[in-house]
């Protein structure tokens, strides 16, 4: 994947192992990505993909337990160094100034992220005082500041209620207020709008995206929904089985994708503009647990086109078909060079 | 809040009436009474009871009036002369007889409750935040030892561990010198030195049991997603501990204090026996065997009414610390 002087995220060759009692649970096996500077990188696949667990490891929030392997750099704006966060000890100063400090963190869902015994304000105070001042009255000003402009009316009382005191959408509209109160660099939002209904999630969609705009902050943005995708997304990194099954652009991602796991939810995606009654093809089966998977493509059990003695001989290479664009599938990979 | 307290306060009042008929229709149950109990006695040792004798005994103890006016003029005297009735046996108002003992007893289950909490919530932090450690295995075993041995068994081996080193016979809660005199310094001293032989053993069989609910309840809120939140924060591991994960799963333990104290007072009724203290236990079993029914019956009701008292000051405990019971409830 290109990196340049405009990348600030790097995760090379990541991989994170459970071991559980059933035998070695590969969560994460060999995942690739890059974002740059006020870029919004979505991260797609259905539940258990190992979206979230690629996400925290990168804040290395994961259980200690998880055997973490390979390289995360954070090209520091604080310091303009280069920092793996791969190899900074669990919990220590270090990985502590960046959580929340330059990397913040939203999640799906605000009820459950928010601890229910403390007031808003005293939860965002929390993370302003770690980051931005030690001044009490400083902080609450920031505090407030950032609530208006998430568009909380009554910023001053939020400040005293506790969550179970807003709606759903408002917490959320807090949870990004929170996150984007220490000013960070970058920005992951761990399918923030599943857990609310339909108007409200474009809602909060706007609003990131105007966040976004102001701020320059950059984004990874997990969800399982293409049309959130959509709407968000600069490149797009499709996820399987802890895998990266495609990586491209969000216009070719729509308009020229090639894997057969892409192609597949694609289908499975109510399109709006569709006015034919297209059907909608849900992927068959299950996501299995990533536990001593067959050698060969992760997708093969599920796929259409999947042909014994070619998928499932060796492990698939993620393969760059054009600038910006790579597939981890042998068929398309042959295709390309069978000259099509 | 004080709305939050005045209602609580108003459901009492049902409540306590509803408790007080209850036990005095249970002290009734048995049949016959203590006059029965009594003629049959004096029958057994030769004494012949003529027929007018018991009528005059009856009309004495109010015995010959119906259930429910034996129930009303009792909660009156109790409601407005703070008079529970004479013990029939002891021949002395109940108040009496039981007077100091309630108060022992309640003193003897507070720092029962006080000992438990010190010893068994750290314990049970240490072994959720260590989970499967060495300590954690330890702490468990002990834990089940406590919670498999009788109490009276420790309370016998304590009395005579400490007899047989220093020949200090520790059973009662007073030296010698003070029983039967009155309060003195002399004497609150003598009971603080002994009085922790049977806290430390009513206290031990509960220890047990909180180490696990507390263990249980930590491990159940470290995975929660508020614990998530603030280390993705950037706080560190310690605080987040104690701000977080440790503070909600202390609230729910803070509820249970309402029926912990009626727990710790009836469960250590043997232990006093075993120990020969001036508390409430041996003489509730008593009464009760004796029929001696306004005694065990204002037993019953003074420890029935500091169990509700218990639980309401748990409850507004619980509601001061947690916003979610102060406002009512979830929203959603
Ligand atoms: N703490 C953990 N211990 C063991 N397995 C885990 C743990 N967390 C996640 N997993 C497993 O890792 C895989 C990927 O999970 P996750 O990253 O949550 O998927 P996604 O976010 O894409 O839905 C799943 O199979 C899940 O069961
Ligand atoms: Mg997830």
């Amino acid at each position: 994947m290109i990196s340049d002087e405009q990348t600030i995220l790097e995760v090379k060759d990541l991989k994170i192992h459970f071991k559980l009692h059933e035998g070695l649970l590969k969560a994460v096996d060999g995942v690739d990505l890059s974002l740059r500077k006020k870029e919004t990188l979505g991260i797609v696949g259905e539940s258990g993909s190992g979206k979230s667990v690629t996400t925290q490891s990168i804040l290395r929030i994961i259980p200690q337990t998880a055997h973490l392997e390979g390289e995360i750099i954070l090209r520091s704006e604080e310091t303009g160094k280069n920092i793996n966060l791969a190899t900074l000890p669990m919990n220590g100063k270090e990985i502590r100034k960046i959580r929340g400090g330059e990397i913040s963190m939203i999640f799906q869902e605000p009820m459950k992220a928010f601890s229910p015994v403390h007031t808003i304000g005293n939860q965002m105070m929390e993370t302003v005082l770690l980051h931005r001042t030690k001044d009490k009255n400083e902080a609450k000003e920031i505090v407030l500041q950032s609530l208006r402009e998430v568009g909380m009316s009554n910023p001053e009382q939020r400040f005293d209620e506790y969550p179970h005191q807003l709606s759903g959408g408002m917490r959320q509209r807090a949870m990004i207020a929170m996150a984007l109160a220490s000013n960070p660099a970058i920005l992951i939002a761990d399918e923030p709008t599943t857990a609310l209904d339909v108007t409200l999630q474009a809602q909060v969609l706007e609003l990131m995206n105007n966040l976004k705009e102001k701020t320059g902050t950059s984004i990874i943005f997990i969800t399982h929904d293409l049309g959130v995708i959509a709407e968000m997304s600069d490149n797009v990194a499709v996820m399987y089985l802890g895998q990266v099954m495609e990586y491209t652009d969000v216009d070719t991602l729509f308009h020229g994708a090639k894997h057969p796991y892409t192609l597949a939810l694609l289908k499975s995606m109510p399109s709006v503009g569709a006015a034919e009654n297209k059907r909608l093809e849900a992927i068959e089966g299950n996501v299995p647990t990533p536990i001593n998977l067959p050698k060969g493509c992760r997708f093969f059990s599920r796929c259409k086109l999947a042909q014994d003695g070619v998928c499932n001989v060796q492990d698939i290479p993620l393969v760059k078909i054009e600038d910006g664009h790579y597939v981890r599938c042998v068929l398309v990979d042959e295709k390309n060079r069978g000259g099509r | 809040m004080l709305n939050y307290i005045g209602h609580r306060l108003l459901q009492l009042i049902p409540l306590l009436i509803a408790i007080s008929i209850i036990i005095f229709v249970i002290i009734q149950l048995p049949p016959g009474n203590y006059l029965t109990t009594y003629i049959q006695q004096l029958e057994l040792s030769g004494t012949a009871v003529n027929q007018s004798e018991v009528l005059n005994l009856q009309h004495q103890y109010g015995l010959d009036q119906p259930v429910y006016v034996q129930y009303f003029i009792w909660m009156k005297n109790i409601l407005f002369h703070w008079d529970f009735g004479n013990s029939f046996q002891w021949q002395e108002p109940v108040t009496k007889v039981i007077g100091d003992r309630i108060g022992l007893t309640m003193l003897i289950a507070i720092f029962s409750l006080i000992f438990t909490w010190v010893i068994a919530i750290p314990i049970g932090i240490y072994s959720a935040v260590r989970q499967y450690s060495i300590f954690d295995y330890i702490f468990t075993f002990i834990g089940y030892i406590g919670l498999a041995v009788p109490n009276f068994l420790i309370a016998l081996v304590i009395v005579f561990y400490v007899f047989d080193h220093t020949g200090l016979a520790i059973s009662g809660l007073f030296a010698p010198e003070y029983v039967g005199q009155p309060w003195s310094w002399g004497k609150i001293v003598s009971m603080l030195e002994r009085i922790w032989v049977p806290v430390v053993i009513v206290g031990t069989a509960g220890t047990a049991g909180l180490i696990r609910t507390t263990r249980a309840m930590l491990l159940d809120e470290l995975g929660k997603q508020y614990v998530i939140t603030a280390r993705a924060k950037g706080v560190a591991e310690k605080k987040l501990l104690f701000k977080y994960p440790i503070r909600l799963a202390i609230n729910p333990l803070v509820s249970t204090i309402g029926w912990t104290l009626p727990a710790l007072i009836s469960g250590s009724a043997i232990v006093e026996i075993v120990l020969n203290l001036p508390t409430t236990g041996p003489v509730l079993l008593n009464a009760l065997m004796n029929q001696d029914m306004y005694l065990a019956g204002s037993f019953l009701l003074i420890l029935s009414v500091l169990t509700v008292i218990g639980t309401l000051i748990s409850d507004i405990l619980l509601a001061w610390i947690d916003p979610r019971i102060r406002f009512g409830g979830m929203e959603e």
